[in-house]
């Protein structure tokens, strides 16, 4: 029965385990090398996935540690889609979660901005926020504005330096202590076709998420001040605008419904 | 139903590091083939890329995901993303693999094999016509590499190729190297799997390298690896091919240890130089 023939021949492939029976070769009955070339194959094309989505990860803590991570992962979560470009979206968690690596305490965090990176790849094409347009709002109702996400927009938060240590390991600075260790939160954004890390200044995170889920400038901008008094409203715009977060503004909803009656 | 309908002409594997390189010049080559699933998400890069190679050559999208030799159903969300695929790009040519890839839900990332039976042979030809009448277009599968047999094949490979294209209308991708793989892993001659395949069907070929190694027994194995020029065998026996059907669009494909732009389009150039041979033994 050829179903069950495939379950038996699936069933060995995620783990050692000999050929099914019924499996067979010219010169044996139990082909145990040949049955192992699918395994292998299963086994390096998905950590091949892992390792082109996670490579600055794969750089912190070497190939082969990187490679027994992502074999322990498989076998917990291996994918459930033929679309291998999103595969490991919660690869990170299991990483913060993986015993060998609890040391790295960074290492999830900077997985979590490499898995950002990807969905900002893929994500739909989409204008980004003419600056222009600000220019032309009346002061008065800039506090009412709201804004809508770019399809690549996502803000990584970390407890660890996580941007800099990912730019240190992805060639994008050279590597060096880091003698201010503190928390780093980034955007990820794609306003054309290269994906960025846009570090964001204290209380950013806050900002562009209050922003992101809808907010009007004004609640986002006193969301922030609560969460840090030092919070400076006109530096965070310029990021806004200089990184494409955005695609558009439009008015309050509450406020276009008054317009409207 | 829309045939595959790729010019008779040697075509490379797109591989996104060689982007720069191919469109800095007019490259000698007929058609680009990319693997399906590359192109599944909603923008940026590949996107972008794949619509500027459009502009100026012949396209081939070539699915790896699709597990037509599943006993189970077809993935529909997956059919669907594929139609997204060939809608948007109109490509030349879409093929895809006589193997398995998912079970219960798992993809498990390689081109399994399946055994040779009026079982499968059955459900093969439905996931055949399932494809066809999604796309709209008529579709290619192509012979696998495969490294082990199952005892309860019934049927050989080259009769259950020619009688999936018959049910189904499909046409096949004859991957020579694959051919070439298969007969040394079961002790077999290639010519007589070319003389026994039904070669009217043919309407892409590809060609690749393979590495070698051994079974426990010490017999030659071959590992279909995509990573080096192809071999003299294979060349020899694809000008058997051609000698027997004439010109006909020839992918080679390079998927891993990829080389520099200029070393693939060199074998590309090759194998369009075994074409024109081809083309003007059949003038003569």
């Amino acid at each position: 029965m050829p179903e069950a023939t495939q379950s038996a021949f699936a069933a060995g492939l995620l783990k050692a385990a000999p050929p099914p029976a019924g499996v067979m070769a010219w010169n044996s009955p139990s082909p145990h090398r040949r049955y192992s070339v699918y395994r292998n194959n299963v086994s390096a094309s998905l950590t091949d996935a892992l390792a082109a989505r996670f490579p600055a990860s794969e750089r912190i803590v070497g190939a082969e540690f990187f490679q027994a991570m992502a074999e322990a992962f498989i076998r917990v979560h291996p994918p459930r889609s033929p679309l291998l470009l999103i595969y490991g979206d919660d690869f990170p968690d299991f990483a913060a979660a993986f015993e060998p690596a609890r040391e790295i305490v960074y290492l999830a965090d900077v997985m979590r901005l490499e898995a950002a990176r990807t969905r900002a790849y893929h994500a739909a094409d989409a204008a980004s926020l003419d600056p222009q347009a600000l220019a032309s709002i009346k002061p008065d109702r800039l506090g009412d504005l709201v804004f809508l996400s770019h399809p690549a927009l996502s803000i990584v938060s970390s407890s660890h330096p996580a941007a800099t240590i990912w730019a240190m390991n992805a060639g994008e600075r050279p590597i060096a202590p880091i003698p201010d260790w503190r928390g780093e939160d980034a955007l990820v954004v794609r306003p054309r076709m290269t994906v960025e890390v846009v570090p964001l200044p204290p209380a950013g995170a806050s900002f562009f998420g209050h922003l992101a889920q809808g907010r009007t400038l004004a609640e986002a901008t006193g969301a922030a001040m609560t969460d840090d008094a030092a919070f400076d409203l006109s530096e965070n715009l310029a990021i806004l605008l200089r990184a494409g977060a955005f695609t558009a503004t439009r008015k309050d909803q509450d406020d276009e419904d008054r317009d409207r009656a | 139903m829309i045939p595959s309908a790729l010019s008779q002409r040697a075509g490379a594997g797109f591989k996104p590091e060689h982007f720069a390189a191919i469109i800095a010049e007019p490259q000698p080559v007929g058609f680009f083939e990319v693997h399906a699933e590359n192109y599944m998400g909603a923008g940026g890069p590949p996107h972008a890329q794949l619509g500027k190679l459009r502009e100026d050559y012949g396209l081939s999208i070539h699915g790896v995901g699709l597990s037509i030799g599943s006993m189970q159903p077809l993935d529909r969300d997956h059919l669907t993303r594929l139609k997204t695929v060939c809608d948007r790009y109109q490509p030349e040519s879409f093929s895809e693999h006589l193997a398995w890839s998912t079970h219960d839900g798992v993809f498990l990332s390689d081109l399994l094999p399946l055994p040779y039976t009026q079982e499968t042979l059955f459900r093969v030809g439905e996931h055949i016509d399932e494809v066809q009448e999604t796309l709209g277009r008529q579709m290619l599968l192509e012979n696998p590499a495969t490294y082990l047999l199952f005892a309860e094949s019934t049927l050989e490979e080259t009769d259950f190729l020619a009688e999936i294209a018959r049910r189904t209308g499909c046409g096949l991708l004859l991957d020579v190297n694959n051919v070439f793989v298969a007969a040394i892993n079961h002790n077999l001659d290639p010519r007589d799997y070319i003389a026994r395949f039904p070669l009217e069907a043919v309407r892409e070929i590809h060609l690749s390298g393979h590495s070698e190694t051994v079974d426990d027994l010490g017999a030659p194995l071959l590992i279909d690896s995509h990573d080096t020029p192809v071999k003299d065998p294979v060349w020899a026996l694809y000008e058997t091919v051609l000698g027997r059907i004439g010109p006909v669009a020839s992918l080679i494909e390079w998927d891993n240890d990829v080389p520099a732009w200029p070393l693939l389009r060199g074998e590309a150039v090759a194998a369009q130089r075994l074409i024109d041979a081809a083309a003007r033994q059949r003038a003569a």
